[in-house]
């Protein structure tokens, strides 16, 4: 598979199953590693990032795990193509704004991506959709021990996997969940369930990640505490006690909705589908913020005019970069609005 | 019509306020200086970074209030409170007094990694955090009267001590 097929079907992540898929859009685990013998980012001089880019990829292509990976050069890419990679999730904001040698690799679908020179030399990454912690946990593991048979990464026995940000340091891991939580915030608790979780040191926050908005009631719920812990616990609190237990929150929110507030949340619903199948100018933003009642309607069977699968589709290909690229030209804020009406008016007339 | 912030003449004025107390007067700020005369209070997200950032001026280089530097990438903890991120991984050692205070803010009070080893650190290391970490686990079960558990992870401990 080439760069070029990647964006043209949406990500495993976006399939729209897996358990707790009403509510669990996709399950997420990062590891940090470093190579241990040589600097950080922060000192690594550009011929340093070279080397590193060079050795991580090759270690990476070399597996039987990651063979048929694609390379993509980020600092070469075009920019429409960064911003694709972003929407995807399979790069950070942060690595599109890095400078020097970086770049990632990226299994064919899509569950397994490396970020190369981050922040970290490398960010192994594991992503599928709903709640499938122990899957993702698995291939990322496999993947870092293939690496690790051919790199030695920089470790230390007492504070274990040593990365350039001390707050990462120990098992390196991220494990972060994307939670779809509308009913929540329509009643108003969200606030409550995000000083819950915040309170059980856990970072809540929009679904790109650090310093991103929550667009569309995409919240994601990742850990913050790397050392002390192994993975496993680290993984089960997630999987056994922190997500079931927000699933269940978020569940009982929209019964209460379509029980107690039908007509209101019916009207929600079918009005969000009316400005999308009509709108002449639409925002990415309004979009997904569209969409989101458009979601919950299908899963509590309210809305029959397409699917999730068709609605993730949507959601993937509204959006900015996506929507140049199927376009094949680049367009300005402007003209992204208006095209972005047409095809969804297309899609869905 | 633009109004230039009373208050740093610079920036425009979105904020206009009518003070009564203690006399009846119009102002007008811009977000910045709102914020800062505490007008507006602002829900900033805050990154983690800044987190740290602002702990570790705050704290972590009090205590020594002298500069420490790497021999290996030449980077000082000065520097590394000013960016946020480390030079290269003897960092840790090199600034190990300084750092330690910030590593257990940052882990609810963790000094010792129970995790994973990489395959090819030496068996004494892969050894001593799994006992640890098994240690962990025979707490934990035992905190949740898991006893059945308990004695399941104790075994396991026995074995590789013994080994």
């Amino acid at each position: 598979m080439t760069f070029d097929e990647l964006w043209k079907t949406p990500g495993e992540w976006l399939r729209g199953d897996g358990p707790m898929s009403d509510v669990v859009i996709s399950s997420r685990i990062r590891l940090a590693r470093n190579l241990a013998d040589q600097p950080f980012l922060a000192t690594a001089a550009p011929s340093d990032r070279t080397e590193i880019f060079r050795c991580v990829t090759d270690a990476i292509t070399s597996t039987p795990a990651g063979a048929d990976s694609i390379v993509v050069d980020v600092e070469d890419a075009d920019p429409i193509d960064r911003s694709l990679l972003v929407e995807r999730h399979l790069i950070s904001r942060q690595h599109v704004a890095a400078e020097g040698a970086r770049g990632v690799t990226i299994s064919p679908d899509e569950t397994l991506a490396v970020m190369i020179n981050e922040e970290d030399h490398l960010r192994i990454q594991g992503l599928r959709s709903g709640l499938q912690l122990d899957n993702v946990w698995s291939d990322v593991n496999r993947l870092d021990d293939a690496i690790a048979s051919q790199i030695a990464f920089a470790f230390d026995k007492q504070l274990g996997y040593l990365t350039a940000c001390p707050t990462n340091v120990g098992t390196g891991i991220r494990v972060s969940v994307m939670l779809h939580l509308p009913a929540l915030r329509l009643t108003k608790e969200i606030d409550r369930v995000a000083r819950a979780a915040r309170d059980l040191r856990l970072a809540v926050r929009g679904s790109y990640g650090e310093g991103t908005e929550a667009v569309g009631d995409l919240y994601q719920i990742s850990n913050q505490t790397t050392l002390g812990k192994a993975e496993d616990a680290i993984i089960n609190t997630f999987s056994e006690m922190i997500i079931p237990k927000m699933v269940e929150y978020e569940r009982a929110a929209r019964q209460t909705l379509a029980q107690h507030h039908a007509a209101q949340l019916d009207d929600k619903v079918w009005r969000a589908y009316g400005v999308l199948c009509n709108a002449r100018r639409i925002t990415s933003g309004e979009t997904q913020s569209l969409l989101s009642p458009i979601r919950m309607g299908i899963h509590l069977g309210r809305f029959d005019r397409f699917d999730i699968a068709a609605l993730n589709d949507i959601f993937l290909y509204t959006q900015s970069a996506h929507l140049q690229k199927l376009l094949g030209r680049t367009l300005d804020d402007d003209e992204r609005a208006a095209a972005r009406a047409d095809y969804l008016r297309k899609r869905l007339g | 019509m633009s109004v230039a912030c009373q208050r740093c003449n610079q920036s425009k004025a979105t904020v206009h306020i009518t003070d009564t107390v203690p006399e009846k007067r119009e102002r007008h700020l811009c977000e910045q200086c709102a914020e800062k005369e505490g007008i507006i209070i602002k829900q900033k997200h805050v990154t983690t970074n800044e987190i740290l950032q602002q702990f570790i001026k705050h704290k972590a280089g009090m205590a020594a209030g002298e500069d420490l530097a790497c021999p290996k990438c030449g980077m000082t903890f000065r520097e590394f409170q000013t960016k946020g991120t480390l030079g290269c991984p003897n960092d840790y050692a090199a600034f190990g007094s300084l750092l330690n205070p910030l590593i257990q803010h940052a882990h609810e009070g963790a000094t010792q990694h129970v995790g994973k080893v990489p395959p090819d650190a030496d068996s004494t290391t892969q050894k001593l955090t799994g006992l640890l970490r098994l240690r962990r686990e025979l707490q934990d079960a035992v905190e949740r009267e898991d006893y059945e558990r308990a004695a399941h992870v104790r075994d396991r401990i026995r074995i590789m001590e013994e080994a």
